[in-house]
């Protein structure tokens, strides 16, 4: 047995992440998506100048989960929360988290304004393509012919039209600097959105303007999958409807970027 | 401080400035927009922060944020976007964070119109958005008094860290009157509750979610108490004539002053009435009105609406004087004429039954 003093640490919970036990179902990338914000967090040393902003769905609780200081905003109001925070408090980071049916369907008004006007603030957008707190209903992002709770047969385009793209439709506003699409369904794609959301914060820190990173994240309870399989669907299905790239990178972000 | 001449919804804005308002958050609405036509230039050259928010919904929200840096913020509105904002209203509220709101109530219901009214009474002292709890109503009757109340809105949102509504009517907000500007107050330091990064102490989280019942259940005990506090402690409310009152004539905001000019004449002709009005709505001055109904023979309400305020007057009576109401409805404003004439028939009908 090698001696403990000996030992290198090697992998440790950042600073950024409380000791707390989630809430989230086995095989959930919220998990993961939480890591890399709080790894970007350290590494920044930002940790004590950061309001992260909880949205209302699975990641209710992600004021819990940081290290940081945080509040609960009311459903798809993140980026208004958020937009009172930074005028209030402009050298700090502000960060909202929110899910695709908090931020594409019920707080579309908000992202978009707060893109618009070029808010200084970073939002992690989970994207799962479904709503999962409530039990697995339809998502303004859910897939042509994905079977939910309130899509029974599937989701039939004809009727409830075609899945949302936001970070093309935010990618559209000057006031936007970084909007960038990354997957967490493996390892070399979890590395790459770690590095966006590095650059998202920085070009908030920077002053820059809006940053947004949009992960694509997996359901497998309300998939009815294994976590596993879910992981292979969001290749095999999520990537064809959400094309992994940087719809939005200002020249003053690329700089960060590069 | 000399008087000026000043319109209500600007007095109020500049008020708000000088009670130390560090940001307004708002939407254009008649017959409020003055307000926030006037922050929007008074803030920015003082540094501060305005930002026309993409709707009332976001106003709220962005209101609710600002909050939670400890701040004192605002936003204004008028009934159907007060409406809007209930939501926000009731989270900033189960938060635990101070704030103001002032509702420069219209028409209604609906889209309505954009004349005064006092339709809000309900939405406004009832819950303010899902829920049960209770904002704090202030209720002007002068352009001098919502000057006064904006202060007195901002110093008790913070004493209590409560939701502080200053409900008027177009008509306040609209007209113009001699008044005095407060006093420039001190920047008050950053309460110890905020959310302002978690630098040398553990993290701050402002949240109003209880997920078990028991947990939830003693949060809204902790509202309670404060509630009783409030009720202990700042009901207000304004008298004429109530020493010798046979009738007791009880109105609030505009309808209030109307009134007052009907008791005045009412008087002229040596009738004895008298006049109470109240100022605070939540928490409704019940305890001063219970002593008064003890004295009188009967009350008349008089409000801008169907009978709102007319549910807490008969709560607060219980039975002690018979209570009667008159109201217009849908921006229309009484006249102090039929007011009398409601007056002398019950002083009247009162001296029949004797």
């Amino acid at each position: 047995m090698i001696p403990a003093a000996e030992l290198e640490r090697v992998y440790e919970r950042p600073e950024s992440l409380t000791a707390l036990h989630t809430n989230y179902c086995p095989g959930c990338t919220h998990g993961v998506a939480h890591r890399l914000l709080a790894e970007a967090l350290d590494e920044l040393d930002l940790r004590e100048q950061t309001i992260l902003v909880a949205p209302v769905g699975c990641a209710v609780f992600a004021y819990e989960y940081f290290n940081l200081d945080g509040c609960e905003a009311a459903h798809g109001r993140a980026p208004a929360m958020a937009t009172g925070i930074k005028r209030l408090l402009p050298d700090r980071t502000v960060l909202t988290y929110q899910g695709d049916g908090d931020l594409a369907s019920i707080g579309i008004a908000e992202i978009i304004h707060a893109a618009a006007r070029g808010e200084a603030i970073t939002t992690i957008f989970v994207n799962n393509a479904i709503y999962g707190m409530t039990g697995g209903q339809m998502a303004p992002t859910s897939l042509p012919n994905q079977r939910t709770t309130s899509s029974p047969s599937g989701r039939d385009v004809a009727l409830t039209g075609q899945p949302l793209r936001v970070s093309e439709m935010l990618a559209t506003l000057p006031g936007a600097a970084y909007v960038v699409r990354r997957s967490l369904h493996d390892p070399a794609n979890i590395r790459k959105a770690k590095k966006a959301i590095l650059t998202a914060i920085q070009v908030q820190q920077r002053g820059l303007g809006f940053s947004m990173v949009e992960l694509l994240s997996t359901c497998p309870t309300n998939w009815g999958m294994t976590p596993a399989d879910a992981l292979t669907w969001v290749k095999d299905h999520m990537l064809s409807i959400y094309p992994l790239g940087d719809y939005k990178v200002s020249d003053a972000a690329r700089e960060l970027s590069a | 401080m000399a008087k000026e001449l000043l319109k209500g919804n600007v007095a109020i804005a500049e008020a708000s400035v000088r009670a130390g308002c560090r940001a307004y958050f708002g939407y254009p609405i008649t017959p409020q927009t003055e307000l926030l036509e006037y922050l929007s230039s008074r803030m920015i050259a003082l540094g501060r922060v305005f930002l026309q928010a993409e709707s009332e919904v976001a106003a709220i929200n962005m209101v609710y944020g600002a909050a939670c840096t400890g701040a004192r913020v605002m936003t204004s509105s008028s009934s159907p976007g007060f409406s809007l904002m209930q939501e926000g209203l009731s989270y900033i509220a189960a938060s635990d964070l101070p704030c103001v709101v002032v509702d420069v109530m219209r028409g209604g219901p609906g889209l309505g119109n954009i004349l005064p009214s006092q339709g809000d009474y309900f939405q406004v002292t009832r819950s303010a958005g899902h829920g049960d709890y209770h904002p704090i109503v202030l209720a002007p009757a002068t352009v001098q008094e919502a000057i006064d109340m904006t202060v007195l809105a901002f110093d008790l949102a913070d004493h209590y860290r409560h939701l502080v509504i200053l409900a008027l009517d177009g008509l306040i907000g609209q007209m113009m009157e001699p008044a005095e500007l407060p006093e420039w107050q001190a920047d008050l330091p950053t309460p110890d509750w905020a959310v302002t990064g978690a630098a040398n102490r553990a993290p701050n989280r402002i949240t109003s979610m209880h997920l078990r019942a028991d947990e939830s259940e003693a949060y809204n005990q902790h509202i309670q108490r404060r509630l009783e506090r409030i009720r202990a402690a700042e009901q207000r409310s304004i008298e004429m004539y109530t020493d010798d009152a046979e009738l007791l004539v009880i109105g609030f905001g505009s309808a209030g002053r109307i009134a007052a000019s009907a008791v005045e004449m009412a008087r002229e002709d040596g009738l004895n009435v008298g006049l109470f009005r109240p100022q605070t709505l939540y928490p409704f001055p019940s305890e001063r009105l219970a002593e008064l109904a003890e004295q009188v023979g009967a009350c008349l309400v008089v409000e801008m609406n169907a009978g709102q305020m007319l549910d807490d007057v008969r709560l607060a009576v219980n039975g002690r004087a018979p209570v009667e109401f008159f109201g217009r409805m849908g921006g229309a404003i009484p006249l102090p004429e039929e007011i009398l004439d409601t007056i002398e028939m019950l002083c009247w009908s009162l001296h029949v039954v004797e």
